[in-house]
């Protein structure tokens, strides 16, 4: 099939991407291959031009270098004011944030993209105060040099000798709007620098010795021609996808990134991000966490850590796994995510030893044969030059790994002293068998201690617990006894063989235990999430599910916690219900809306605001933001762990999943009651519209002939007719009180006036009200003499009996005899009103008392079908409760029953005798 | 049958008030129509009229107040008109002297029977007749002999009984209000009571009617009060 039309799929993201970058502000970079090309003179250029064009221009931060024809072109733009910021004694300007927020020009000039922000701003970089001025709407110009772009930092470093720490991920560049490249051939650039116009003078000689070197200057300028070249061609081949030019069908690349402790996983990354770039492919970086991975040191995890942030920010998606071995664990997760390569470093052992333990990529190699392989060499030792990076520290800052945890040197020491105690009684045991056993079982004993010490203290005491019992053996057993010499060369290998054996026991030993050790861990951490879960979903109220949440994160986290979710007009506040001891207080309000608003993570460990205390976690959940959680972590190291991070994002996950689904439940419950109401208030408008107007037009009928006889009508017709509007205007007061009582009794406007009632009275006054209707049907009354009194409102209750009394009357033929009668139980009277007409159709019994109801077969009966629903009210509202049921004879059954207390007591009297 | 008796008419409602002249106008009464409380008072010092038909709900001043004011010197009998969702207005206005009520809607028929019924409570009052013995179908009440007998049959009482029956006779035809009659009957303690006055009529009709769950003497006005009827 040749289909030339282009991927609906594609094409919507394309429309989501550009309405997003609609409503974001425009991007533009003035991109150079170094300083002094004329970056900062063509943005200034550039933004006077759209000046005169009449937009509304700030130079939020512009640096000139003191440079003169630059800071002519700044003359008659609005200048923001610096923030001034007191750091380590000096008094440094930064751009000020908020007050470019606050001020919100159309477009704004935003210098040195790369710039480090002073430490306690509210990002640590500047191209992230830039993403904020973008969301908030506002356009702006700013510029950077191909050496701060974060892929190619290392080659730039590689080719000019100097690392460069300031970056920028690639995701700001690829989501600018526009790249304008500013080139100047190398010559001019160093011709400008002689004259003095890139640096003051005497910065100039110093610079021209280091970095502006010809060589470095050409392949700093290729490298900034290629890149934006790239970008050119990406936009041609967007703009060929968009037009259908070409057949374009993209098998989607996935890449799998391994990762490992050694100095190059940065390097690794790098690459691979390049790799991605090329190959549009997603990339996805895997760091297995092996029972050996997890004995490694702080620094070390730190480092692993740092580079699964930086594979973050330049757009990775990370994950950490963990397995025993690591090469199983990265092809089954290849699989599961359907990778189509996977880049691995260069295998740091070599020689026999490769040949001997096997290496990562030989067997992923051998066991993945149908993915491709990509395996990325070692370059300079990048990694430890980071080590002393600046940046580098204080990220472990921010991510609060420089702490230090205390008691790891006292238990170190002890686990220590233990194996050489261990090793001290095994001698011991061993002195006690000499006599009597073979030297081959001493060691045996040994051999148990080594274990032990293994399966107790770890790796380091049984190795030492190994050495030393080889040692001790010799020195205490093994003839010339108590010197280490050794008579019989034979022993050598015994040695040998008994120290080996040691060893691998040891390290097995503790390898397993140290597996159980996390086995047991994430067993807990899974039992943990199950129990939130378990308790969420069972738990109604959002009160309810943020006292859970909390109590969960609290225990799990050692942490204290606070769920802030915002009001009505969606400012975030503190909660309402009472805290408990795990409730964190006094969250930075306005942090929470930033976090809430712009849907990212902030405070201790982020970009955002990393110097606080306090971490504060998006709940997003499907349908959009939730709350936040804040997080006062008392241990900040184990909340950075980055299997520590994956477990609080499902946890937030689930809680935020947990606080929609109440969220949902309620506004379905509103819109089921809406529509509830409205399908009431339709059938009450027909039902009353058809009550009221067949009364109505019998009475405007009749009442009319009367008005206009002249003389026709006979006496007998006149009195027809003037019967006729009686009774139904009659009807229309029946329905009128009917619909009043009912307004009424559901506004709960109601208050019963209780008072005790013997029933005959009630019943006497139902039927008096009722005597003209009644006229056609006999009616019994069959109340026992000592029926009880009881505590009723007597007005409402007479209600109940006339409108039973006439629905009986309503439903069956004239003639027909109607039975009141009542029992008195121990404790409810119960009434029954029966007629001998046709009876209830079978399944209407309970549905009679529903407002608006009325038997499908009743034709033109009159009435609303409140009647039953009003005598329903009113039972329930005594306590009592209705129903209705058919006769074995014939015809239906009503009853309901009153609940009965103890009367009042009343005193007796004598029969007065006349 | 007096029907040249003059009634005044305190209603607003134009509608309403063209309905009552015209009935009772045609049944021979002479009718002054006031529209509010205040000109109705006035009417009824000036006029002299032989009862009051008085609606509830006027736009000046509370119906009571208007009874109150008028009982302060006159014993003119007063008929009260008011809506159905206002009980305890229609039990206020009894217990401030009023002596009927009508509930609208209203038949002409039902009106003109109130009516005669209170003029004739007036005049029999105003002539000296002592009630010496009542007697309605065949109920007889003899207030002297204090004998009571139905179709000739003596009936025995209590004391209580007795003076409750009496306390009806002695206002045959009004409606009279549970707080009148408890305090009447059993004394100012006992107004709270109703369900005294509740059980006792119970026990009265028992033994006075034939049918006690349809009385035909002893009338109920559900939340209001008793009545005795005079026809």
């Amino acid at each position: 099939m040749n289909d030339q039309r282009p991927d609906p799929d594609a094409l919507l993201e394309k429309v989501q991407l550009a309405e997003a970058r609609r409503r974001r502000g425009h991007l533009k970079i003035f991109f150079g291959a170094c300083a002094g090309v004329g970056k900062t003179y063509g943005m200034l250029l550039a933004a006077r031009e759209r000046r005169a064009a009449g937009l509304d221009v700030v130079a939020g931060y512009v640096e000139t270098h003191k440079r003169a024809e630059t800071e002519q072109l700044l003359q008659g733009l609005e200048i923001l004011p610096p923030r001034i910021v007191e750091y380590q004694g000096t008094q440094l300007r930064e751009f000020d944030l908020d007050g470019a927020l606050k001020r919100h020009p159309a477009l704004i000039l935003v210098d040195e993209l790369a710039h480090t922000n002073v430490q306690g701003s509210r990002h640590p970089k500047r191209w992230q105060d830039v993403e904020e001025l973008l969301e908030a709407g506002i356009d702006v110009y700013t510029a950077i040099n191909v050496q701060h772009i974060e892929s190619l930092n290392d080659v730039v470093s590689q080719i000019t000798g100097i690392t460069v720490w300031e970056t920028v991920p690639d995701a700001v560049l690829a989501g600018a709007n526009e790249i304008e490249l500013i080139d100047l051939p190398p010559d001019e650039l160093l011709q400008r620098l002689e004259e003095g116009k890139v640096y003051l003078p005497q910065q100039a000689a110093r610079a021209a010795q280091n970095f502006f070197r010809k060589g470095n200057l050409i392949a700093l300028r290729e490298l900034a021609l290629r890149r934006t070249a790239d970008r050119v061609d990406a936009q041609m081949r967007d703009y060929r996808e968009d037009h259908a030019i070409q057949n374009v069908w993209q098998v989607k690349e996935r890449m799998l990134v391994c990762i490992g402790p050694g100095g190059t996983a940065e390097n690794l990354v790098r690459a691979a991000y390049r790799l991605a770039r090329l190959l549009k492919a997603e990339w996805i970086v895997v760091y297995v966490e092996t029972a050996k991975l997890q004995r490694l040191s702080r620094e070390q995890r730190d480092a692993i850590l740092c580079t699964l942030k930086l594979a973050e920010e330049l757009g990775a998606e990370t994950v950490t796994l963990s397995g025993y071995r690591m090469a199983d664990e990265v092809i089954s997760y290849a699989r599961t995510r359907n990778a189509t390569r996977i880049v691995l470093g260069k295998p740091t052992l070599s020689g026999w030893k490769r040949w001997m333990l096997g290496s990562l990529v030989d067997t992923i190699v051998r066991q993945a044969s149908d993915i491709d392989i990509h395996v990325v060499g070692r370059e300079s030792n990048f990694l430890s030059q980071a080590r002393e990076n600046p940046y580098f520290s204080r990220s472990r800052l921010y991510l609060g790994l420089a702490s230090e945890e205390p008691g790891t040197l006292f238990k170190w020491r002890t686990s220590y002293l233990w194996a050489l105690a261990t090793t001290a009684i095994c001698t011991a045991i061993a002195w006690l068998m000499f006599d009597r056993f073979d030297l081959a079982n001493l060691i045996m004993i040994y051999l148990l201690g080594v274990v032990v010490v293994a399966a107790r203290y770890g790796r380091g005491p049984s190795v030492l617990s190994s050495f030393l019992s080889v040692v001790l053996f010799d020195v205490f057993f093994v003839s010339p006894r108590f010197s280490f010499a050794v008579s019989d060369s034979q022993y050598l290998v015994t040695f040998t063989v008994m120290l080996l054996v040691a060893l691998v026991i040891s390290s097995m030993t503790a390898s397993i235990h140290h597996q159980a050790r996390i086995a047991g861990h994430r067993e807990r951490r899974i039992a943990s999430l199950y129990a939130m879960s378990r308790e969420l979903a069972v738990t109604r109220g959002e009160d309810n599910i943020v006292r859970i949440a909390v109590k969960h994160v609290a225990e799990v986290f050692e942490a204290q916690a606070v769920v802030l979710l915002p009001d009505e007009t969606g400012r975030i506040v503190y909660p309402k219900s009472e805290g408990t001891a795990q409730s964190s207080h006094g969250s930075d309000l306005s942090v929470a809306q930033w976090v809430y608003d712009h849907e990212q993570m902030a405070g201790q460990g982020t970009d955002t605001l990393p110097g606080g205390e306090v971490v504060y976690l998006p709940l997003t959940a499907s349908s959009g933001m939730i709350g936040v959680l804040a997080l006062l972590p008392l241990n900040p190291a184990r909340i950075a762990l980055p299997e520590q991070q994956r477990l609080l994002e499902t946890f937030v996950s689930q809680i935020a999943l947990a606080l929609e689904r109440v969220k949902l439940a309620l506004v379905a419950h509103n819109t089921q009651l809406k529509m509830e109401t409205e399908q009431l208030r339709n059938t009450l408008l027909s039902a009353i519209s058809h009550d009221l107007r067949t009364p109505l037009a019998a009475i405007v009928g009749a009442s009319s002939s009367l008005i206009r006889d002249d003389e026709k009508l006979d006496e007998h017709a006149r009195r027809e007719l003037g019967q006729a509007i009686y009774d139904e205007a009659l009807r229309m007061t029946g329905l009128a009180n009917n619909l009043l009582d009912m307004a009424r009794l559901e506004a709960g406007a109601v208050v019963l006036h209780l008072q005790w009632q013997p029933l005959e009275e009630v019943v006497g006054g139902a039927l008096a009200g009722l005597n003209s209707r009644m006229s056609n049907h006999p009616v019994t009354v069959n109340l026992p003499r000592d029926l009880p009194l009881v505590e009723i409102d007597s007005m409402l209750v007479e209600r109940v009996f006339a409108n039973l009394l006439e629905n009986a009357v309503k439903y069956t033929q004239p003639g027909t005899p109607i039975e009141i009668s009542a029992t008195g139980g121990s404790n409810e009277l119960v009434v029954t009103i029966s007629d001998q007409g046709r009876g209830i159709p079978a399944g209407e019994e309970k549905r009679i008392f529903e407002k608006f109801h009325r038997v499908a077969s009743e034709g033109n009966q009159g009435g609303a079908g409140l009647g039953l629903t009003i005598c329903r009210f009113i039972v329930e509202a005594h306590g009592g409760r209705i129903w209705a049921d058919n006769l074995p004879s014939g015809g239906a059954a009503f009853h309901f029953a009153l609940p009965l207390t103890e009367p009042p007591l009343i005193e007796q009297e004598e029969v007065m005798q006349s | 049958m007096n029907n040249s008796a003059t009634l005044i008419v305190i209603e607003d409602e134009t509608q309403i008030s063209r309905f009552l002249r015209t009935t009772l106008v045609s049944e021979g009464y002479q009718v002054i129509e006031a529209k509010t409380g205040k000109q109705g008072m006035i009417e009824a010092a000036t006029r002299k009229p032989d009862l009051i038909i008085l609606d509830l709900g006027l736009p000046d001043m509370d119906g009571v107040e208007v009874i109150k004011g008028i009982r302060a010197w006159s014993a003119v009998p007063i008929i009260i008109l008011s809506a159905r969702s206002l009980e305890n207005d229609k039990i206020s206005a009894l217990d401030a002297g009023a002596d009927d009520y009508l509930v609208k809607p209203f038949s002409a028929g039902e009106l003109l029977a109130r009516i005669r019924v209170a003029l004739r409570h007036v005049s029999s009052a105003a002539n000296g007749e002592e009630e010496g013995v009542f007697s309605v179908d065949e109920l007889k009440v003899d207030m002297i002999h204090r004998k009571i007998t139905v179709s000739g049959a003596e009936v025995h009482l209590t004391p209580i009984e007795y003076r409750l029956l009496s306390v009806l006779v002695k206002h045959a035809g009004k409606v009279l209000t549970h707080r009148l009659l408890l305090r009447e009957v059993w004394g100012p303690n006992y107004v709270e009571r109703a369900h005294y006055l509740r059980i006792y009529m119970g026990t009265l009709r028992h033994k006075l009617e034939k049918d006690p769950a349809r009385p035909r003497f002893l009338l109920t006005e559900v939340g209001v009060g008793y009545r005795l009827a005079v026809d």
